[in-house]
């Protein structure tokens, strides 16, 4: 244990992400040996993060003001909606540029381990923005893991009766990758969601 | 395939050991406790990722050191990889091949098939429902590796659902409908998953039924025949001559997931109140007969243990028609046989392309089984 401040340092990065007790300290004394200004550039960032972003009132993505970048572009389709777990999905997704409609973070995925249910998931918001019937298509987006299917296939139970389009993303092989490297459970999973080739 | 070289660092009782082998027969002979056992552990673990003796890593650790490290040298088709692995206890192994990092340790599995022969196979026949699936399960995997995957993957679901069960169950009222519905979703999960398991399963004993009558006629030619049945925990049983009964070993996966929503729609009350799963593959049972009765309760001990020769026997054969020899170990087990059996044991492993027996005294190796001899002494192991 460290005097008051530095181990008070140490306890709070502790509590973030992938950061254990070790590399907690390292930080720490990284911190007590670098540069004020740099020190206090990292901390005014934290506090803006904290004061400016805020999630999107429609789509729960981040913002900076009450509606997030892609809900207030008007080019951007209203009729399409793609769910996703996270923001940062999101952003790897905005990368593609294959999609042009709009998208609504659930911010998760159904796991009763982790005590987080439908209820502790933006359904309820998701529901109010399909009542009016202005969305045609729904694009199922969540992790391709258990937990994600698992979301996916509740949501698409859910809006079943409004009879709205309703589709999946593929899993498949990482493009670029050779086939002999993709591992037993994606290229099976590949496998099974073959297509037919339209020649 | 074949064992060309084991290296082991802090592995059980060797704090350092390099051994080179060869194909055909190794006997590795010494007094109790020497440390025979801790060598073929060292190699099975390589194949399945697992010990045969233990269930978590920590006891495979040399007391006092902070990892183990084992090496091993396979030779298959002339090539040869050298697969190595760093035991972690409480985190996840490390392992390299060919000197490469790989990712994850589950997509090596396969690249060394081993089937072990050892005192403890006696819980295959006497134990739990579980060490008969796990011996499925793991054969499953040796022969498609894919079913690592899939295993993990049924874990999780039976996790994720009895979490959900556990809190409904909690709650003391009726579940909601939010609770139904994600309850219908995990049912359906579980379904999808299980069937895939229990589709492998059913072709594997299939597979196996007439090796094992075979292995064990071959052991036992006195005595009943042994036989297996599949007993699925909500679909009922196959039929000892795959003939009526109420699962058909034939069952494809389509149908199975569609009986098993079926039979977890039926057991929903059930489950909801006891908190649990209780049904799926994780709760089936492969029975053993010989002849009219069952085995486990009924069997003595030596027909015990032949059966359970049987069984390894016939995964050895399985794996072989596969197209590729897997290295045979034989742990301690003559001294357990009469003369008969012994001989008719060693007659049937002898023609594999390696295998590796251990024995206390130099009597307990068959005279079937000629080749290379290791005095192990003391953590040391010497080629005699
Ligand atoms: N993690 C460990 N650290 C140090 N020593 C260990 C460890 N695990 C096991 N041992 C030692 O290894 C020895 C057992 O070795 P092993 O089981 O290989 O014996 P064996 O030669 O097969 O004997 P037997 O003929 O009785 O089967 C025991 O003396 C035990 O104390
Ligand atoms: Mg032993
Ligand atoms: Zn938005």
């Amino acid at each position: 244990m460290y005097e008051g401040v530095v181990q008070n340092l140490i306890d709070e990065l502790g509590r973030l992400p992938g950061v254990g007790p070790k590399s907690a300290q390292r930080i720490a004394f990284h911190l007590l040996a670098a540069d004020p200004a740099d020190v206090l550039r990292l901390s005014q960032a934290l506090i803006e993060v904290k004061e400016k972003v805020r999630f999107c009132k429609t789509c729960g993505n981040v913002a900076e003001e009450e509606l997030c970048r892609i809900c207030r572009d008007p080019r951007r389709d209203e009729n399409v909606i793609c769910v996703v777990e996270e923001s940062k999905d999101v952003v790897a997704i905005e990368k593609t540029r294959e999609f042009r409609g709009k998208y609504h973070v659930l911010g998760g995925a159904i796991s009763p381990i982790e005590g987080v249910g439908p209820e502790d998931l933006r359904i309820r918001e998701l529901m109010q923005r399909l009542a009016d019937g202005a969305v045609t298509e729904l694009i199922l987006a969540t992790d391709p893991n258990l937990e994600g299917e698992a979301t996916a296939t509740y949501l698409a139970r859910l809006v079943k009766p409004m009879g709205l389009t309703v589709t999946r993303l593929a899993s498949g092989l990482p493009v670029g990758g050779d086939l002999e490297y993709a591992d037993e459970v994606t290229l099976g999973r590949a496998f099974e969601g073959r297509r037919l080739l339209d020649v | 395939m074949y064992v060309a070289h084991l290296s082991l660092a802090d592995f059980r009782s060797y704090a350092a050991v390099e051994l080179a082998l060869e194909p055909g027969v190794s006997a590795f002979v010494g007094p109790n406790g020497q440390g025979k056992t801790n060598l073929v552990e060292a190699i099975g673990y390589v194949a399945t990722h697992g010990s045969h003796r233990v269930a978590s890593d920590a006891p495979l650790i040399r007391a006092g050191a902070p990892r183990a490290i084992v090496r091993t040298g396979v030779v298959k088709d002339d090539r040869k990889a050298l697969i190595e692995i760093e035991i972690n206890p409480g985190r996840a192994n490390r392992v390299r091949l060919n000197r490469g990092n790989v990712p994850r340790p589950r997509d090596l599995v396969g690249m060394l098939r081993t089937v072990l022969f050892a005192p403890e196979d006696l819980a295959l026949v006497k134990g739990d429902p579980g060490e008969r699936r796990r011996f499925l399960d793991e054969l499953l995997t040796l022969r498609t590796p894919r079913m690592a995957g899939v295993r993990s993957d049924y874990d999780r679901v039976v996790k994720q659902r009895n979490a959900l069960l556990k809190s409904a169950a909690a709650q003391r009222r009726t579940p909601g409908p939010e609770m139904l519905a994600t309850l219908d979703v995990w049912d359906s999960q579980l379904a999808n998953v299980g069937a895939e398991l229990l589709a492998a399963r059913l072709e594997l004993v299939a597979a196996l039924r007439p090796l094992v009558a075979g292995a064990y006629a071959n052991v036992a030619p006195t005595g009943g025949a042994a036989e297996l049945t599949y007993k699925s925990s909500l679909l009922g049983s196959t039929s000892r001559t795959d003939e009526g009964g109420d699962l058909e070993l034939s069952t494809g996966r389509a149908q199975l997931v569609v009986m098993l929503e079926g039979g977890l729609a039926e057991a929903r009350q059930q489950e909801l109140a006891r908190g649990v799963s209780l049904v799926g593959p994780h709760r089936d049972e492969l029975l053993l007969r010989l002849g009219e009765l069952p085995a486990r309760g009924y069997a003595s001990h030596g027909e015990s243990w032949s059966f359970a020769l049987g069984l390894r026997l016939a995964a050895f054969d399985l794996l072989r028609a596969d197209g590729d020899d897997p290295v045979l170990i034989l742990d301690d087990v003559f001294a357990e046989l009469d003369a008969g059996r012994r001989r008719r044991l060693a007659e049937l492993v002898a023609p594999a392309e390696q295998v590796l027996v251990t024995a206390a005294v130099p009597a307990d190796v068959p005279a079937e089984l000629k080749g290379a001899s290791y005095a192990v002494a003391n953590g040391s192991v010497t080629r005699e």
